[in-house]
């Protein structure tokens, strides 16, 4: 039973990074190009950004209840990343939706379009730093080492800051591939195609760099990999799928993209799952939170489970009919 | 600042801004859900003007809404992280509820605010409706979790362990019905209200046929929730007699049991003599509301430790403020039903059209000092009777600059918030001197 909730949130936290990592990612490229196409990106994140961003609240409902020492040891030590990351959500997501609604006005427009874009690279960057302390093992709870050691330390190292920058790659990568799908003017398509293949090149760097810098802190990442199969054959995959990307980007062809870079991105999540379990968060002392050690009493699952099965025979068909509507099916103009 | 305190102030500062968003994110697409149905119905366009209008607010509210309470479901966990660990698998059942709820919510305002050329009519309509029963549904879930802080039921406290869980007795903890109820038909109250309040302004000055018609849907809706509201409050507080008496106690400033304890309107207590000043008393009425008998014994503060009392005054002004506005907007309620079945020109009139603007803030203003009644009222407890906030609190330092801190972004975004609003309604008056 606890391994079919940790499914559903695993599923959950995949659905959020590939979804609404996107919409993350749109921020970002509007920052890195310098927004020349911002129109298209809005276009694309505006019907769908709020349902993505549920995926992140499921998540951590999940953990409060059904792992409720995780939530409470994550949320005390990765005070600081964590709150850094949800002012960047606040701002972020009325940034955008002022944007949106908003007169055309030169100088409201310029504040909020700076805000949306330099807070959806904040909120990647300090999401990937979180991760990366999870990843790390270098939290604590014995609170008397002093503030640095307890509540900067574990995310302010080599590793979980390269990690911040990882996703903020790979979420611009994501939405620079789905966005491609939504263009037909040859010019935008080749601008956006150029750029794909600079993010693609840039995460893959960005991915060693995330490897070495563990090494430098002191995690064995590269071991870790190499004794997981499971592990392995996620970056094979991932790896392998280049390729396909690359004649997806010829070819311009829309669908191909979309289930390559999903595809690809949720192997490198299934890749960090199967290095990370059975241990929720990785302790400085060796004592490690498991799924199973963090457990809720079983009848708290067996309730939620109820619950979240009623829920996803609910949300992933309404989620289904929403894309339906929006992105894969004509082009009838958006009004607001 | 103290540690405690500074927590206390950010998770204030933060559920009083997200309950105002929250309450309009719910109640709103009933307003936008009427409109457009008129509008199906009549061929009126006015009322398409009026759907259109409303949704962009609802998008506005809604995306505030949805973040603020995003931080929400961190901040428990980073303020009272203790309280979290214990609380969360308890608790927690009704939250995993509202996460569906929620979705359906995002996910069908996604639809309606963009699918108004890309669904069927009818299609689209009803998806306006789904978005107000989603949100009424996820309001009522989370105060499930709430009530249950102040009724705690479905477990066992064994040395400062919560021991034979019981989620589901846990959810329906018997304060969720009574607080359930109250808040619902407060939101629609408060937003009705407010809606209404707006387009009297608007219609004051300009006479737009368009705000008479928006006013008057609101108030549908707020004038039959204002009137319910004193009989949920009844009940409300029957619940708090019997489940939470020093908290009753504090409503009141209530020092000493006493039988056939009076009601008191206003008045300033003065905890350290116990007693209160100016207040003005009806004999008897207290134990009436409380236990439905005009002599019962009603317990005074002094039945409890006084490191167990909540801050009195705070929670007495606050009660005393919720109820007079809850009676004044009943009064309002009252007004609007007469003048809709008989005196139709009242509606028209500057008097009522003056009475309204005075009404825009009020329901707010009673729904923020509601939730201090039930929130400050309930400390020192976190969990009542179990745990105490002070024990819960996170170990990190330095609080107080993350309250500042969050302080100052809800405020900043309040402002604009605000602004915006004046410059949606410019657009949509553009509009009809154009035509």
């Amino acid at each position: 039973m606890t391994e079919l909730i940790l499914a559903i949130m695993g599923i959950c936290l995949l659905l959020y990074v590939v979804l609404g990592g996107a919409d993350f990612g749109g921020g970002i490229l509007e920052l890195i190009t310098g927004g020349k196409d911002s129109g298209v990106v809005a276009k694309a994140i505006a019907p769908v950004w709020e349902a993505n961003h549920v995926w992140l609240i499921l998540v951590v409902v999940i953990l409060f209840v059904a792992f409720p020492a995780v939530y409470a040891i994550i949320l005390t030590t990765l005070h600081i990343p964590v709150l850094l990351a949800l002012i960047g959500i606040v701002m972020r997501g009325s940034a955008f939706t002022f944007r949106h609604y908003d007169i055309d006005e030169e100088k409201p427009m310029a504040i909020y379009t700076a805000v949306f874009r330099i807070s959806s690279l904040l909120t990647t960057f300090f999401l990937g730093v979180t991760m990366g302390a999870l990843i790390l093992g270098e939290m604590t709870t014995n609170y008397t080492l002093g503030f640095f050691r307890v509540y900067i330390h574990p995310w302010f190292n080599f590793f979980s800051l390269s990690l911040g920058i990882f996703l903020v790659v790979l979420f611009a990568f994501l939405a620079n591939i789905y966005t491609i799908g939504e263009l037909h003017e040859p010019r935008r398509v080749a601008r956006f195609t150029r750029w794909a293949k600079y993010l693609i090149l840039a995460l893959v760097a960005e991915g060693l760099v995330v490897f070495l810098a563990a090494e430098v802190d002191g995690l064995h990442l590269f071991n870790a990999f190499y004794h997981s199969p499971v592990s392995m054959a996620c970056v094979a995959l991932a790896t392998l799928a280049l390729p396909l990307l690359w004649t997806g980007l010829k070819r311009h062809s829309r669908n191909l993209l979309r289930i390559v870079a999903g595809f690809q991105t949720t192997m490198i999540v299934l890749g960090w799952f199967a290095i990370q379990l059975p241990v929720m968060v990785r302790m400085s002392d060796g004592n490690d939170l498991t799924y199973q050690s963090a457990a809720a009493p079983p009848q708290v699952q067996y309730y939620m489970l109820i619950a979240l099965i009623v829920g996803v025979l609910i949300i992933f068909p309404y989620v289904g009919y929403l894309y339906k509507t929006f992105k894969f099916s004509g082009d009838a103009p958006l009004v607001k | 600042m103290d540690e405690l305190l500074a927590a206390r102030y950010q998770m204030g500062v933060s559920l009083g801004f997200h309950i105002v968003f929250a309450c309009i994110g719910m109640v709103m697409p009933w307003f936008m859900f009427v409109a457009e149905w008129k509008w199906q119905k009549t061929n009126n366009p006015v009322y398409l003007d009026l759907a259109k209008a409303w949704a962009k607010g609802v998008a506005i509210f809604f995306a505030v809404g949805a973040v603020s309470g995003t931080v929400l479901s961190f901040e428990l966990g980073m303020l009272w992280p203790t309280f979290m660990k214990h609380a969360g698998p308890i608790f927690g059942l009704p939250f995993s509820w509202e996460g569906t709820a929620f979705f359906v919510e995002a996910i069908a305002l996604g639809l309606f605010l963009y699918g108004w050329n890309r669904l069927s009519r009818r299609a689209h309509l009803y998806t306006g409706m789904v978005v107000g029963i989603a949100g009424v549904l996820s309001g009522i879930f989370v105060i499930s979790a709430n009530s249950w802080m102040n009724n705690p039921t479905g477990f066992d406290w064994v040395n400062g362990q919560a021991e034979n869980i019981d989620p589901v007795k846990a959810m329906f903890n018997g304060s969720w019905f009574p607080q359930a109820h109250h808040m619902v038909i407060a939101a629609f109250s408060a937003t009705g209200f407010a809606v209404a309040g707006v387009h009297a302004i608007l219609y004051l000055r300009n006479g737009l046929d368009i705000h008479a018609r928006a006013i008057r849907i609101a108030l549908a809706f707020a004038a039959v929730a204002a009137i319910i509201q004193p009989l949920s409050g009844d009940h409300i507080a029957k619940n708090v007699a019997d489940t939470q008496p020093a908290k009753l106690a504090a409503f009141e400033s209530l020092f000493e049991t006493t039988t056939s304890a009076p009601l008191l309107i206003g008045g300033i207590p003065d905890v350290e003599k116990r007693e209160v000043k100016y207040g003005l008393e009806l004999p008897g009425f207290l134990s009436f509301l409380a236990y439905g008998d005009f002599n019962a014994e009603v317990k005074g503060l002094e039945e409890f430790p006084e490191d167990e009392w909540p801050p009195v005054p705070i929670v007495h002004y606050s009660f005393q403020l919720m109820v007079a506005i809850g009676t004044f907007l009943a009064l309002l309620g009252v007004i609007f039903l007469l003048a809709v079945f008989k005196w139709k020109h009242w509606l028209e009139k500057r008097w009522w059209l003056k009475l309204l603007i005075i009404a825009l803030p009020l329901g707010f203003i009673a729904v923020e000092a509601g939730w201090i009644v039930t929130e400050v009222g309930r400390q020192p407890w976190i969990i009542y009777g179990i745990m105490k906030t002070k024990d819960s609190l996170t170990p990190m330092p330095g609080i107080q600059y993350t309250f500042y801190l969050i302080t100052a972004i809800y405020l900043l975004l309040s402002f604009i918030v605000v602004w915006l609003f004046g410059r949606q309604i410019k657009i949509l008056h553009a509009k009809y001197q154009k035509s």
